[in-house]
C-alpha cells in the first residue's frame, strides 16, 4: 500500500521543477510548458485526496482544471504567436520595453 | 430717576464715521470725507455735553448694552460707566478731539491719504470713548489696546517712509511690553476678587486697611498697573516711543499724544485710586517714577532743535507731574493737571503744525526765526500756551501745576523741590522754543515749489511764511480761549469738590492746620511763579539779548551736553541690551534653528526619504519579465511557509 | 513492504520526475515537449492507480492529445531553435531557485514527517464515468457550463489575437528606447 505522502512527495516534486523551469529557462514556450507541469503536479495532488478522503469532488476539479488549462494554453500561445511577429524573437529576456 | 442716557452712541458715532470713510473714503471727494468725519466726531462731542448736562446730579450712572464673558463665577459685559471722572475725561476727549478734526481738515488737504487719515482718527475716538466709558478693566483693556492700535497706524501714516514705519513699530511694541503687565495685574485682580468689574473691586477692597508691609497683593496689582500706565502714558523706562511718535502727522501728535492716549495711564490710575490708597508702596513707586520722569524729561527738552521734540519731551514731562500727583494721593489734582494740559498741549502741537505749514515742512528751529510778523494769529495763540504751560497765572497752568506742587509738598518736600526745579526747566525750554522759532531774524530758506522738509504735506509755492487758512486757526483760538480760563474751575477746590464723589474727601484730610497751611500755600505759590519767571528771563537772556551764549555754555559743558543731546543715549542703551540679543536669538535660533533646520527639514526630509524609498522598490517593476516571474515564486513560496506554519501549529 | 501498488507507483513516478528533470535540462524546446507528453502519460499512469479512470482518459485525451500537440504546433510554426544565453533576471536566480528548493524540501519534510497516514487503496474509489457524470450534472453544472463559455472565448481570444494583422509594419528590431528620468519632488521652502 503506497501511503498517502508518497503521492504528496511527488506532486511537490513535479510542482518544484515546473517553478524552477519557470524561472530558469529563457523561451517563452518553454516556460509555458513547466507552467504545465506545475498544473499537472497540482492535479495529482487533488486526486490522491479525493481517493483518500472518498470525495469525488477532488477529480471533479481536476476536470475542470484541465479545461482552464487547455483555454489558458490556447490564450497563452495566441499571445505567444504575436510577440513573435513584433519582436522576431522567442527569448523573454528580449520581451523588454517595459525597462526602466 | 435716572434718564436712559444711549451712552453707547458716544463711542459708536465715531466707530460709524470711521466705518463710511473707510469702505467709501477712497472713492469720494475730500469735502464729503470732511463731512461725514466731523459730523461723527460732532455727534460724539454733542451727545456727551447733552449727557454731562442731563445726568449731572445723578451720576454715577451705569448703561448696560450686552454679556460678553459669563464663565463660572467671573463675568465681563459690554456696560458703560459715567461719574464725575470718566466725565471729565469724556468731555475732555470728545471736545478737544473734535477741534483737531476740524484742525486737520486744513493740515492734511493736501495729502494723498485724506481719507485714510480721518478714518483712523474715528477709530481712534471709538477706542479712546471705549477705554474711558468702560466699568469694567477688560473693556477698558480693549480700549487701552485699540488705542495702541490706532496710534500705530497713525504714527505710521506715512508707512513708505522707514523712519515713520518704524516709529510706528516702536510706539506699539514699548506699549505691549507695558501691556504685558497690565495683564498680569488684571489676572491677579481676577484671582483675588473674582471680577473685573470697578465697582465690584473696589467694593470689596473697601474694608482692607492699607498694606502697611507693602508686600501684599494690593501692592503687587499697583505696581503691575503702574507698568502698564508706564508703557501707555510715556514714563521712565518705557517712555522712549513718544519722542519718535512725532513721526506721524501734527494732528495726530496733538490729540494722541498730548491731549488724550497719552493720559489713559493717568486716568487708570485715577480709576483704580481704591487699590493704590491700600498700598502705599505701589503709590510711592508711582509718585518717584512721575517725579523722576518729570526732572529727566524736561532736561532733554531744553538741548533738542526740533520743534516737535521739544513738545514731546513737554508731554513726558508734564505727564510725569500727573502721575507725581496721584502719587502723593492727589488724583484730583491729576485730573486737574490732565484736563489743563490737553488744552494747552494741544494747542502748543496745533500751532506748531500751523508754524510747520507755514514754513513748507520744515521742523528745525534753527532754521526758523522772526515768523511772528508773518504768522501772528499762530504767535499769538502759541504765546498764551507757552504761558499757560510755564505755570503763570491766572492761565490754566497755573492752577493745576500749583495744585499738584502743594500736594506734593505735603507729602514729601523733596517732591516738591524737584517739581519746582521742573518747572524752572519747563518754562526755560518752552520759552526757548518761542524765541528760537518767533523772534530774531528768519534763518528759514526760502520756501520752494514742493516744500521742503520730510514732514512736508504738500507745502505751497510762496516764497515767504504765510498764515494758516481760518480752519486751521479757529480751533487754535478756541483752545487759547481754554487755557486762558481752564484753570478757573480749580480756583477755591471746586474742582477736587467735584471729584470728591469719585475719590473720596480723602484729600480733605489735609485740612489739619488749614490756617497756617493756607500762608504757606500761598508762599509756595509765589515761589512757583517766580521760578517760571525765572525761566523765561534765562530764556530770554540765552535766546533774544546774547545769542552767541548757549554755544559757549554748550562747548564749556562738553560731554554732559552732548549726553543731553543725544537724549542720555538710552535708546542706543535699549538697542544693545534688549532689542540686539532679541533679534539675534530670535534669527538664529528661531528662524534659522527652529523654522529652517526642525519644521522646513522635517518636510524635506519627509519628501527626500519617500523618493529613496520609492527609487529602491521602483526596481522590482523593471520591465524584466524574468524578474516579475521570480518575485511572483518568492511571493508564493511564503504564503506556502506561512501556510504551513499555521498549520503546523496545530 | 513491497506491492505491486508500490512497485507501479515508483515506475510511473520516475518516469514521471525523469521527464520533468529533462524538461528543465534540454535548450531545444521540442525536447521539452516531448519530455512534457511523456511526464503526462506517466501521470495518467498515476490516476489510474488511484482510481480515477475518467480522469486518467482525460488526461490523455486532452492534455496530452490536444494541449501538447497544440504545443508541438506552435513550436514548429515559429520554428523555434535552441535557446540562447542572455542575461537573466538576477531575481529570478537569487530569490525563486532556493525560495522554490527551500518550499519543496519544506513539504517534502512535513509530509514524510507526518508520513503515517492511511495508505491510499487502489482503486478503492470508482473513479468510473458512471460516478462522475452525476456530479457533474447536478452539483457541479453551473461551474461546467462556465467552463464551457470560458472556452468559447478562449478560442475567439485566440483567434483575434492570433490572426495576422491587415498591415504588418516591419518588426522592430530589438532597440530599447530610453526613457526620461521624471523629476524629483519639489523641495519645501
Amino acid at each position: 500500500m503506497v501511503p498517502l505522502s508518497y503521492y504528496l512527495v511527488l506532486s511537490g516534486i513535479l510542482f518544484a521543477c515546473g517553478v524552477a523551469g519557470f524561472l530558469i529557462k529563457r523561451n517563452i514556450i518553454t516556460i509555458f510548458m513547466s507552467i504545465e507541469l506545475m498544473l499537472n503536479g497540482v492535479n495529482l495532488s487533488f486526486v490522491a485526496f479525493a481517493a483518500h478522503w472518498h470525495a469525488l469532488a477532488g477529480q471533479v476539479f481536476v476536470f475542470f482544471v484541465m479545461v482552464v488549462a487547455a483555454a489558458e494554453a490556447a490564450v497563452g500561445l495566441a499571445i505567444i504567436i504575436a510577440v513573435y511577429r513584433t519582436r522576431e524573437t522567442l527569448n523573454v529576456d528580449q520581451v523588454n520595453l517595459l525597462k526602466l | 430717576m435716572t434718564p436712559n442716557l444711549n451712552l453707547w452712541l458716544i463711542p459708536v458715532l465715531p466707530l460709524a464715521g470711521a466705518a463710511v470713510n473707510g469702505f467709501l473714503g477712497k472713492k469720494s471727494s475730500r469735502a464729503a470725507v470732511s463731512v461725514v468725519a466731523l459730523f461723527f466726531s460732532g455727534a460724539a462731542f454733542a451727545w456727551a455735553l447733552a449727557a454731562a448736562f442731563r445726568a449731572f446730579d445723578t451720576l454715577p450712572y451705569q448703561e448696560y448694552l450686552a454679556h460678553w464673558i459669563r464663565s463660572g463665577s467671573f463675568s465681563a459685559d459690554f456696560a458703560f460707566y459715567l461719574d464725575q471722572l470718566s466725565l471729565v475725561m469724556l468731555l475732555v476727549v470728545t471736545g478737544v478731539g473734535f477741534l483737531i478734526h476740524i484742525y486737520s481738515v486744513g493740515y492734511m488737504w493736501d495729502d494723498a491719504g485724506y481719507y485714510r487719515f480721518f478714518s483712523y482718527l474715528n477709530l481712534f475716538l471709538f477706542f479712546m470713548l471705549t477705554l474711558v466709558l468702560a466699568n469694567n478693566y477688560l473693556l477698558m483693556f480693549i480700549g487701552w489696546e485699540g488705542v495702541g492700535l490706532a496710534s500705530y497706524l497713525l504714527i505710521g501714516f506715512w508707512f513708505t517712509k522707514d523712519s515713520a514705519a518704524s516709529a510706528g513699530k516702536k510706539a506699539f511694541i514699548v506699549n505691549r511690553i507695558g501691556d504685558f503687565g497690565f495683564l498680569i495685574g488684571l489676572f491677579l485682580i481676577i484671582q483675588h476678587f473674582h471680577s473685573l468689574n470697578f465697582t465690584q473691586v473696589f467694593e470689596q477692597i473697601r474694608p482692607s486697611p492699607p498694606e502697611t508691609a507693602g508686600a501684599g497683593v494690593l501692592t503687587a496689582i499697583g505696581i503691575l498697573l503702574m507698568v502698564g500706565a508706564c508703557g501707555k502714558s510715556a514714563q521712565i523706562p518705557l517712555y522712549v516711543w513718544l519722542p519718535d511718535a512725532m513721526e506721524g502727522p501734527t494732528p495726530v501728535s496733538a490729540l494722541i499724544h498730548a491731549a488724550t492716549m497719552v493720559t489713559a495711564g493717568v486716568y487708570m490710575v485715577a480709576r483704580s485710586h481704591g487699590i493704590f490708597e491700600r498700598a502705599p508702596v505701589a503709590l510711592t513707586v508711582v509718585a518717584i517714577i512721575g517725579t523722576l520722569t518729570a526732572l529727566f524729561a524736561a532736561t532733554i527738552g531744553i538741548a533738542q532743535t526740533d520743534i516737535k521734540k521739544v513738545l514731546a519731551y513737554s508731554t513726558v514731562s508734564q505727564l510725569g507731574y500727573m502721575f507725581m500727583a496721584c502719587g502723593v494721593g492727589a488724583f484730583s489734582a491729576g485730573i486737574f493737571h490732565l484736563m489743563t494740559h490737553a488744552f494747552f498741549k494741544g494747542l502748543l502741537f496745533l500751532a506748531a503744525g500751523s508754524v510747520i505749514h507755514a514754513v513748507g515742512g520744515e521742523q528745525d528751529m534753527r532754521k526758523m526765526g522772526g515768523l511772528r510778523t508773518y504768522i501772528p494769529v499762530t504767535f499769538a495763540t502759541m504765546l498764551i500756551a507757552t504761558i499757560a504751560i510755564a505755570g503763570i497765572p491766572p492761565l490754566a497752568g497755573f492752577w493745576s501745576k500749583d495744585e499738584i506742587l502743594w500736594q506734593a509738598y505735603q507729602t514729601n518736600w523733596v517732591y516738591w523741590l524737584i517739581g519746582l526745579i521742573t518747572a524752572f526747566i519747563t518754562s526755560f525750554y518752552m520759552f526757548r522754543l518761542l524765541f528760537m522759532t518767533f523772534f530774531g531774524d528768519y534763518h528759514g530758506v526760502q520756501v520752494d515749489e514742493h516744500g521742503r522738509g520730510s514732514h512736508s504735506h504738500g507745502g505751497h509755492g510762496h516764497g515767504e511764511p504765510h498764515e494758516s487758512p481760518m480752519v486751521m486757526l479757529v480751533p487754535l483760538i478756541i483752545l487759547a480761549f481754554f487755557s486762558v480760563v481752564g484753570g478757573l474751575v480749580g480756583v477755591g477746590n471746586r474742582f477736587e469738590h467735584f471729584l470728591a464723589p469719585v475719590f473720596g474727601s480723602g484729600e480733605a484730610a489735609q485740612t489739619a492746620g488749614e490756617a497756617a497751611s493756607r500762608g504757606t500755600e500761598l508762599l509756595l505759590m509765589a515761589v512757583s511763579v517766580v521760578a517760571a519767571l525765572l525761566g523765561a528771563m534765562l530764556a530770554w537772556l540765552l535766546y533774544l539779548s546774547k545769542p552767541h551764549l548757549p554755544q559757549k555754555i554748550a562747548a564749556a559743558l562738553g560731554g554732559f551736553y552732548e549726553a543731553v543731546v543725544n537724549k542720555y543715549y538710552v535708546d542706543e542703551l535699549y538697542a544693545t541690551v534688549f532689542v540686539k540679543p532679541l533679534v539675534d536669538g530670535s534669527t538664529r535660533i528661531l528662524w534659522q534653528g527652529v523654522d529652517r533646520k526642525v519644521i522646513d527639514d522635517t518636510i524635506n526630509d519627509a519628501a527626500d526619504g519617500a523618493r529613496h524609498v520609492s527609487d529602491e522598490v521602483r526596481h522590482m517593476q523593471s520591465g524584466n519579465l524574468r524578474s516579475y516571474a521570480g518575485w511572483i515564486a518568492a511571493g508564493a513560496a511564503a504564503l506556502i511557509a506561512y501556510m504551513i506554519w499555521l498549520g503546523v501549529g496545530r | 513492504m513491497l506491492s505491486v501498488h508500490l512497485i507501479l507507483f515508483l515506475a510511473f513516478g520516475v518516469v514521471a520526475l525523469a521527464g520533468a528533470i529533462n524538461l528543465l535540462a534540454q535548450t531545444h524546446p521540442i525536447n521539452s515537449a516531448l519530455s512534457l507528453i511523456a511526464v503526462m502519460a506517466a501521470l495518467a499512469g498515476e490516476y489510474l492507480l488511484l482510481g480515477a479512470e475518467f480522469v486518467a482518459a482525460v488526461q490523455v485525451i486532452v492534455y496530452a492529445g490536444a494541449i501538447m500537440v497544440l504545443f508541438v504546433f506552435v513550436i514548429m510554426l515559429l520554428n523555434a531553435g535552441v535557446e540562447e544565453h542572455t542575461k537573466g533576471s538576477r531575481v529570478a536566480v537569487l530569490f525563486g531557485i532556493p525560495g522554490m528548493l527551500l518550499g519543496s524540501l519544506l513539504v517534502a519534510w512535513v509530509l514524510l514527517r507526518h508520513s503515517g497516514t492511511e495508505a491510499v487503496v487502489a482503486g478503492a474509489l470508482p473513479g468510473a464515468p458512471k460516478t462522475i457524470g452525476p456530479l457533474l450534472f447536478h452539483e457541479f453544472l453551473l461551474p461546467f457550463e462556465i467552463t464551457s463559455i470560458l472556452i468559447l472565448i478562449a478560442i475567439m481570444g485566440a483567434v483575434v489575437l492570433a490572426s495576422k494583422p491587415p498591415t504588418t509594419p516591419p518588426p522592430i528590431p530589438g532597440t530599447t528606447t530610453s526613457a526620461a528620468t521624471p523629476p524629483g519632488p519639489r523641495k519645501v521652502n
